[in-house]
């Protein structure tokens, strides 16, 4: 009836993994109880979880990423503490050896699928429509579905927390290790059902992104004249819908080994598990770039915003952004030199790997170019952004060192690796999102984030993460490898001891995270941002107000130039007056649809049917899936109308203010 | 539904820019769909390496020619190619709006489709029968894998097409629905075009060993 499901599954046996499953089920629980005391259902329904707004997905988004990072980091500091004291044999520490290799496998996915993409996926999702001039995405009610998806992904990996164990392969789960020969219970599984679900809402939400990118600008805005964060997402979901589908691929023949006994990637009746290897990394490669580019967008945002300039370069900036695009599905093989493929093929691999840090180096110096002759205000997503050159830089640095197959050969799997990726993720993915986070937050919710407390998390964060990684490298060099639950050398304890306290350095500023939205909230009315433009922005988002109306303009933008609303902003205070009111129109938007929630219920019950060998569950499940579809396809009205005198009334108020700005612009000039 | 002048899905009219530079709703609709399948071609593209890399895998079994029959599979083309050619029938129908003939071409689409289904069901049993079922080797993994990803696609096609033929018998022709079909007919032709693939570099390269 239940298929593998017993109360065995329950980890009674493991306190660390028990209490943490009490305090996530009391901290759930009280949230959902506070909502229902404070009556807040009906507006979390309506106004969030069946919202098809691309602001309020993309919001929905970060926050998922946002606690999932949470949970990634306490694994990252379980890690680090108990390597710090894993000094003999397999008792030292805290972390038995089974434990140990669940949490390194749950911190690699989390980090990577349910922190790292929320993140960037929510960031595009909520500027690029506004930077476009677009009322939304071009599939308002799919890119809730992906969001939903994305979130039943997360609820699985959670799941794994209380009910069975997690993979114990890493996070790209290499077979044969994964396959059921060595991995009989149901982690893999967990791991497998939760990307290939969330998998899904990813490569939908790159077509979504793709086609809004293409088909719903402003009229005007040509390709040529879009904000270079729009290019680097452009080339971020070309990536995903180019490179999530070998990801499913890959994992559905890993599935179907582990469930019905193919020999894909087994040791025998002629399996290669050195196809997996190929494959795993013709996704993961450009994977690391779907991440990276719009971070580099943001920085590039930021710094020419805060610059007082036009961003240097931005031909050569979108050139570059598509070359990275194309050749990231060029350096696969990097991931495993060590495996055999032959000196011309490592050779290969090696000179296309150091040819692609070329238009990385570009991006850094039109950065540098764009600060250069600039009154720069050094707010804190300037710092974040300056820390990022700086570190990316070495990170970037060290990636070329491993991209030679002789060095590569000494460093392979060791913790000079680790310190590597981590160095070009922390420093530019991560920063990346908080730069953007703290920059686009007044967009979002109409009041600025506190200044200092973001410059307090940026100098933990910066100075924890040299603290925590630059030892690793020279743990790579002493020969340690990744992934030891111990020990016996005792020369690499002080090292890693050193490394723990960086990883407390970054805990504090996750608390100053914390601590920065907290007092923001409290003190909203000092740190408003009535005029919807609190950094002199140059691109449209800045046109409208904070937070957007649900259709973004009362009147799209008329495009004329490439950064277009300091083009329109500069007109305006040229004349000492706005161009006068336009035509108003009524506005269709589409209506709020819960079909991505129950999709991701029914996704959730799938997954759980799955890994546990419910079938009957499973089946019912799909039925529950397909009928939703079904009564979703059969729906009548999906929009509805804003009349154009309600529009025009939101604009007047809207032009009364920049009037005022602009006169008070008149005065100071 | 007509598309409004400043429906999200459909740019603002606006008199300065007349339309010509902004997007339809069925052409955003239709473009997404295209992109959507690209994906999907990517994913055969990977079904496909995991076949050309373990072909010869078979462990001391059988191999592709010893295996094939190509006879079914030349029926199991022809249907498929066949529905492909009532769907384009149907399309005609639609765009005249024949509520009788849009069913009818849909159905002999449905039935052709569920004919190759039925066919390719048919050479699995028969495979699994004789112990040469997708656990046998690698190279029979890969083979079932490739060809069963894309006759789940025909299945899922088929739940598809009864779906719209009951929403067109109910509800008629209205422009979202018409959307849906053009987005599946681009997805019936594109199975095709997968099929020719697997046509030819597993059945027809295979008995040529």
């Amino acid at each position: 009836m239940l298929g593998k499901l017993t109360w065995e599954a329950v980890p009674t046996n493991e306190p660390i993994a028990l209490v943490t499953v009490l305090v996530v089920l009391l901290v759930i629980g009280s949230v959902l109880a506070w909502i229902t005391i404070k009556g807040h259902w009906t507006y979390l329904w309506k106004e969030w979880i069946t919202s098809v707004d691309h602001k309020r997905v993309g919001v929905m988004y970060f926050l998922l990423g946002f606690v999932m990072l949470l949970r990634g980091f306490a694994d990252a500091i379980m890690m680090r503490t108990h390597q710090a004291m894993a000094l003999g044999g397999p008792d030292a520490g805290y972390l038995v050896p089974d434990h140990f290799n669940q949490i390194f496998s749950a911190h690699g996915t989390i980090m990577i699928f349910f922190t790292a993409m929320p993140f960037m996926v929510g960031l595009m999702n909520y500027v690029v429509p506004l930077q476009i001039g677009a009322r939304d995405v071009a599939y308002p009610t799919l890119n809730s579905v992906s969001f939903w998806i994305t979130a039943a992904g997360v609820a699985l990996v959670n799941l794994s927390l209380g009910l069975g164990v997690y993979s114990r392969a890493g996070w790209l789960v290499y077979p044969p290790l994964s396959g059921l020969q060595f991995s009989p219970d149901v982690g893999v599984d967990y791991h497998l059902w939760a990307l290939q679900i969330s998998g899904i809402g990813t490569l939908m939400s790159g077509v979504n992104l793709v086609a809004t990118i293409f088909k719903m600008r402003a009229p005007g805005m040509t390709l040529t004249r879009m904000p270079i964060f729009c290019w680097t997402s452009l080339a971020s979901n070309l990536l995903i819908v180019a490179a999530f589908p070998i990801l499913t691929a890959t994992f559905a023949m890993l599935l179907l080994d582990r469930y019905l006994g193919f020999h894909f990637f087994t040791n025998d009746a002629g399996g290669n598990a050195m196809m997996y290897v190929n494959l795993i990394w013709a996704w993961g490669h450009p994977e690391v770039y779907i991440l990276i580019l719009p971070a580099f967008g943001i920085f590039s945002e930021v710094i020419a915003t805060f610059s007082g300039k036009p961003l240097f370069g931005y031909r050569s900036m979108i050139a570059a952004t598509m070359v990275i695009c194309v050749l990231s599905f060029m350096v696969w093989l990097h991931h495993f030199f060590t495996m055999g493929g032959g000196a011309n093929v490592n050779a290969f691999f090696g000179i296309m790997t150091m040819i692609i840090s070329v238009p990385t180096g570009v991006k850094v110096f039109n950065w540098l170019f764009t600060m250069y002759g600039g009154r720069v205000r050094f707010t804190a997503p300037v710092l974040w952004t300056v820390g990022f050159m700086i570190t990316f830089v070495i990170g970037g640095m060290t990636g070329v060192m491993l991209a030679i197959p002789p060095n590569d050969f000494v460093l392979h799997n060791s913790l000079f690796l680790i310190a590597h990726f981590h160095n070009v993720i922390i420093g530019g993915v991560v920063f990346g999102a908080l730069a953007g986070y703290m920059y686009w937050f007044p967009k979002a919710f109409g009041f600025k984030l506190h200044d200092g407390w973001g410059k307090a998390s940026f100098w933990l964060w910066c100075i924890g993460f040299y603290v925590a990684f630059m030892p690793l490298y020279a743990l790579g060099f002493m020969g340690m490898t990744r992934r030891m639950q111990h020990y016996d050398n005792p020369a690499w304890q002080p090292w890693l001891v050193v490394a723990m306290f960086g990883a407390v350095l970054i805990f504090l500023g996750i608390l100053c995270l914390v601590a920065q939205l907290v007092v923001s909230i409290r003190r909203r009315e000092a740190l408003v941002d009535a005029t919807g433009d609190p950094w002199d922005g140059r691109s449209l988002e800045w046109i409208t107000t904070s937070p957007p109306p649900s259709f973004n303009f009362t009147v799209l933008p008329d495009v004329r130039g490439e950064e277009a609303y300091w083009g329109i902003k500069q007109a305006a205070l040229e004349a000492r007056q706005l161009d006068g009111p336009p035509r108003y129109e009524p506005i269709h938007m589409p209506r709020n649809s819960p079909t991505g929630f129950f999709t991701a219920f029914f996704a959730v019950v799938f997954g759980f049917a799955m890994i546990w060998h419910i079938w009957w569950l499973a089946i019912l499940a799909l039925a529950g899936a397909f009928a939703g579809f079904v009564v979703f396809a059969w729906r009548d009205e999906d929009e509805y109308e804003i009349p154009a005198t309600e529009v025009a009334a939101y604009d007047a108020r809207r032009r009364a203010v920049r009037q005022d700005v602009l006169a008070r612009a008149g005065v100071k000039a | 539904m007509s598309v409004a002048a400043t429906s999200h899905g459909a740019r603002s009219v606006d008199a300065r820019h007349g339309t010509d530079e902004l997007a339809h709703k069925r052409i955003v609709v239709g473009y997404g769909f295209w992109v959507f399948l690209l994906s999907d071609f990517i994913m055969f593209a990977g079904f496909f390496a995991a076949y050309a890399v373990l072909k010869d895998a078979t462990a001391g079994g059988p191999g592709a020619r010893e295996l094939f029959d190509i006879g079914n599979v030349a029926v199991e083309t022809l249907c498929l190619l066949l529905s492909s050619f009532t769907c384009g029938m149907a399309a005609l129908a639609v765009s005249v709006r024949s509520r009788i003939w849009t069913q009818v071409w849909l159905l002999a689409t449905g039935l052709l489709g569920l004919a190759f289904f039925a066919l390719e069901m048919r050479e699995f049993h028969e495979l699994i029968e004789a112990g040469n079922g997708p656990q046998r080797s690698a190279f029979l993994s890969a083979f079932f894998t490739l060809v069963g990803c894309h006759g789940a696609h025909i299945a899922v096609g088929g739940l598809w097409l009864g779906t719209m033929m009951a929403q067109f018998w109910f509800k008629g022709f209205n422009e979202t629905l018409i959307r849906r079909f053009l987005c599946f007919s681009l997805f019936w032709h594109a199975l095709d075009i997968v099929w020719v693939a697997i046509f030819t570099i597993v059945y027809l390269m295979g008995a040529a060993g």
